[in-house]
């Protein structure tokens, strides 16, 4: 087999035959063993769905849950080869819940084999399918037009559908598009033509698969190898090992690294465990270079003439994948090649209805849901357009209080570049400011449930310092929510962005040397941690102002817990919206044991600790 | 040497490289669960290459049930000394002292208790936060739709509805402290790929997988070896000398042979190529009943 393998995936609407297809497939090439065939005409009578047939879908829906209630929840992957050609197929569900599972199957595909029911035509499903497919960068794609048997096989609605199918496809982009009339059950145009058919003059199902030529050409796309992993077995050995995502390295070559910029040539090359002169594309590969250069995990090699974009803020499509929706403004983890940095994402353009295409606006994004945002790192990353990378132009998004992969994302362009944008060093810097008035910037950030005590504390505290002559300036809800917030509700997208820019505000004011206090519920760990992450290294200090939801609803100096109670405040803390308690807060005061006076002098007594003002 | 490899195999073997340098890059501890099978001399062998010129940047562990073939335990020891490795070997001391075994419990309990059982004891006694396995989707229909990169909780448990998406080759290896993750480099490789893979590479792998002479009783139809004088026979049953080999090897009470005539590695190839069973027909543990490779892995199996 001197081929590539193929790898494809097959989607469609929920009950086209997707499973039964890859089961037919199976069966005709003798691929199921005798004994996978006992077990199969044992389930069909169990579980099957067509009568004293065996039922192919059985083969390949694996998990128990499947088995029972007769739908494909994730994806499976199957392997055969012909004497042609080695295969693997992504089998993936149909049903909208599982656009994810659909994503995650086409992401590593070259090829889509589409179903549809000859009976039923194209459905909402097909069109999701196809959007995906083409997002995801398929160029291939095979239209299964299946169940013709049930149609007599009727060649005027096989034309019809093919003609419906080019017109809605013509923007998705796709470089072949070959429909097949077919049956899955019953096997016909799968590995043999049918007699059934004798209008349709194409290849089988199997043949075109057999010939179908996907490659890319990866191996003339720019060079770009994401490192991996610094291989130091001894002082005299500094590898940089890596799986070569696109073009050609020689021994020799002079390469950059994207971030730095800076340059070295090639000193010694390894394919796996072996010297080589050159590796290509998909090589698992292991340099080492001729000057000592910083070069680190995340870093990107390229040649000099055609580099990545290096940039901090991107445009992309995201893909949803937790129940969780997106929220602008929070904190997420962006792994992108070898390189995982903090991200948010700064502004959602346009959700994209999967069925019509449509741009719409949108504030969120819910699970399954596609759409086109803004994204910003904290550091500048190396990285293509999708189009022309899928290695290097494909990222995910993780989600850092559950740690699941929240999101996929394909890069469109940068937004700008980061070497461009030198931030101008001010000559009187922050420690200068802080330094005239004697004393160290911090951001006092006191979180805790309405009525905890939060502002009390604050203002006491304030009083404290400035008696001290200590510069300070306090932000709360009466002086921000009036003015720089008052265009935000209390939605968890508006707690975010309302948090966001409390940070962001704190941040400057420590900049001119400020220490700043702030008191807002605060609700979400992650929320916290982004103003955390915005601040100066260690000088966010957390104080959570504890006490028992019980205590805070008895105390309800403004009220607020018996209007939230009575329904007539919406997205109440507490009461119809979560509190997360801070895990490892700086501070922690019991607002049910101490006086809000005492609670006031642990704080103080904090920052004399930590030298941030000066002890009387 | 690489550049020999046919295309499929080359790209296959790149893949497991690339999986397993993630693994060494973001986890504290990792650990290579090597069950001294044709697939664990396929793993072994690509992390050898992954890392070279450096040694294995983590430990080998065996969980050794004491009813392995003889000659595996053999061939083990044998490896990690040719190879300079560092083989951590464990059995469940508690399973020993309840006089576990795979004849008078039953293959069920045997195989919870000193496989699943001894496994979760080595990886907590080792604190390890990623641990490599050998298996292969092509192997059971379960096994088809698990994860390369996948999530156990801190008890071990896999749960089947709740996998991370795993796309392009961007995995998210995040875990909680006291979690942990199971990582399969072989993932896409089928038998005929290690197979092959092992003749073009000339990784050395245990003989019984070659056709010999060996002593067999016949029992319900499978061919059980009588490796030691454990196995209690029947009243009126005789080992009987018989060519056989094995496809997969495991606890020799539950591992059927296969009679053949295969002695090199091309035969096995071409033996594979006409055979209408599938690999895992042999092993006993898997029939029990249906789904219960699934059953198997959510308690913590490989």
């Amino acid at each position: 087999m001197s081929i590539p393998t193929l790898r494809f995936l097959t989607c469609g609407s929920v009950d086209d035959g997707k499973s039964t297809l890859i089961g037919r497939l199976l069966y005709e090439q003798k691929l199921i063993f005798d004994d996978q065939l006992s077990a199969l005409e044992k389930d069909s009578k169990k579980h099957g769905t067509t009568g004293a047939d065996i039922d192919f879908a059985l083969l390949v829906d694996g998990l128990e849950a499947e088995r029972e209630q007769g739908i494909t929840i994730d994806v499976a992957y199957r392997y055969f080869a012909t004497e042609k050609r080695s295969f693997i197929v992504a089998d993936t569900p149909g049903h909208e819940q599982y656009t994810r599972n659909m994503a995650t199957g086409a992401s590593n595909a070259d090829l889509a084999i589409l179903l549809v029911d000859a009976r039923k035509g194209l459905l909402p499903q097909t069109r999701r399918h196809s959007l995906i497919v083409s997002l995801l960068g398929i160029r291939h794609v095979v239209l299964a037009v299946n169940k013709i048997d049930l149609l007599d096989y009727n060649e005027q609605v096989f034309h019809d559908i093919v003609a419906a199918y080019a017109e809605f496809s013509k923007p998705l982009g796709f470089k072949t598009l070959k429909p097949i009339p077919l049956s899955a059950r019953y096997g016909d145009n799968m590995s043999a033509a049918s007699d059934n058919t004798p209008w349709y003059k194409g290849p089988t199902l199997l043949a075109h698969l057999e010939a179908i030529d996907v490659d890319e050409d990866r191996v003339s796309s720019p060079f770009r190898m994401p490192v991996q992993w610094v291989n130091r077995p001894n002082l005299d050995f500094r590898g940089y090992a890596g799986t070569v995502a696109s073009g050609r390295l020689s021994r020799g070559d002079e390469v950059v690294v994207a971030n730095s910029g800076r340059s070295s040539k090639v000193a010694s090359l390894y394919v796996a465990d072996s010297l080589s002169e050159t590796a290509v594309a998909g090589d698992a590969v292991t340099v080492t270079l001729a000057d000592e250069i910083d070069v680190a995990r995340g870093d990107v090699l390229c040649h000099a003439p055609a580099r990545p974009e290096v940039a901090d803020q991107f445009t992309a499509h995201l893909i949803w994948m937790s129940a969780d929706p997106m929220l602008p403004g929070r904190s997420y983890l962006l792994k992108l090649g070898a390189k995982t940095v903090p991200a948010t994402i700064t502004d959602l353009k346009h959700r994209i209805d999967v069925n019509t295409q449509e741009k719409l606006a949108a504030k969120t994004l819910a699970l399954n849901e596609i759409g086109l945002c803004n994204i910003a790192t904290t550091m500048p990353v190396a990285f293509d357009p999708y189009a022309e990378n899928h290695d290097t132009g494909a990222f995910i998004l993780i989600d850092r209080r559950t740690n699941e992969t929240a999101a996929a994302g394909v890069v469109q362009h940068g937004l700008r570049r980061a070497t461009n944008v030198h931030r101008h060093g001010f000559t009187v810097d922050r420690e200068a400011h802080a330094a005239l008035k004697h004393q160290k910037p911090a951001v006092l950030w006191f979180t805790g449930l309405s009525g905890a005590g939060k502002s009390t504390i604050a203002n006491l505290v304030e009083q404290k310092l400035h008696a001290r002559g200590v510069h300070t300036a306090l932000l709360d809800g009466d002086n921000v929510r009036h003015g720089l917030n008052k265009d935000l509700g209390f939605t968890p997208a508006d707690r975010v962005e309302n948090i966001r820019r409390i940070g962001e505000v704190a941040r400057l004011m420590t900049d001119s040397g400020l220490i700043v206090l702030t008191s807002f519920i605060s609700p979400f760990r992650a929320e916290r941690r982004l103003a955390r992450e915005i601040a100066a290294e260690g000088e966010f200090l957390e104080i959570f102002v504890d006490t028992t939801l019980d205590e805070a609803i008895k105390r309800d100096p403004k009220g607020l817990y018996k209007r939230a109670l009575a329904g007539e405040i919406k997205n109440f803390t507490g009461v119809d919206q979560p509190y997360e308690a801070p895990e490892a807060p700086e501070l922690r005061l019991d607002t049910a044991r101490e006086t809000a006076e005492a609670s006031a002098d642990e704080v103080i007594a904090l920052l004399e600790r930590q030298g941030r003002i000066a002890k009387l | 040497m690489s550049g020999n490899l046919p295309p499929h195999l080359r790209r296959l073997e790149a893949e497991s490289i690339h999986i397993m340098r993630e693994v060494v890059s973001e986890f504290r501890a990792p650990v290579m669960l090597y069950s001294i099978g044709k697939d664990s001399s396929a793993m072994l062998h690509v992390a050898l290459k992954a890392f070279h010129p450096a040694p294995l940047p983590f430990p080998l562990l065996h969980v050794d049930t004491t009813w392995k073939f003889r000659e595996m335990i053999a061939f083990r020891d044998e490896t990690a000394r040719r190879l300079g490795l560092d083989l951590r070997v464990h059995v469940n001391q508690d399973g020993v002292a309840r006089g576990i075994n795979p004849i008078a419990s039953g293959s069920q309990l045997h195989t919870q208790v000193m496989k699943t059982e001894g496994l979760r004891q080595a990886l907590d006694a080792g604190q390890f936060d990623a641990a490599f396995g050998g298996a292969r989707r092509d192997e059971e229909k379960s096994r088809a739709k698990e994860r390369i990169f996948s999530h156990r909780s801190a008890q071990h448990a896999w749960d089947p509805r709740n996998q991370r998406p795993e796309l392009w080759r961007l995995f998210n290896t995040r875990i909680r402290e006291g979690e942990s993750m199971r990582v399969f480099p072989l993932s896409n490789w089928t038998e005929l790929d290690v197979w092959e893979y092992v003749k073009y590479e000339n990784i050395p792998v245990v003989p019984l997988y070659f056709s010999k002479e060996r002593p067999v009783v016949e029992r319900a139809g499978t061919l059980i070896m009588v490796d030691d004088e454990r196995l209690p026979l029947n009243p009126g049953e005789v080992a009987k000398m018989r060519r056989v080999r094995f496809r997969t090897l495991g606890c020799y009470p539950l591992s059927g042979a296969v009679e053949s005539d295969a002695e090199t590695l091309d035969e096995i190839i071409a033996e594979m190529k006409a055979s209408t069973t599938s690999e895992r027909q042999g092993r006993l543990i898997d029939t029990d009943e249906a789904g219960s490779m699934e059953k198997k892995k959510r308690e913590g199996y490989f």
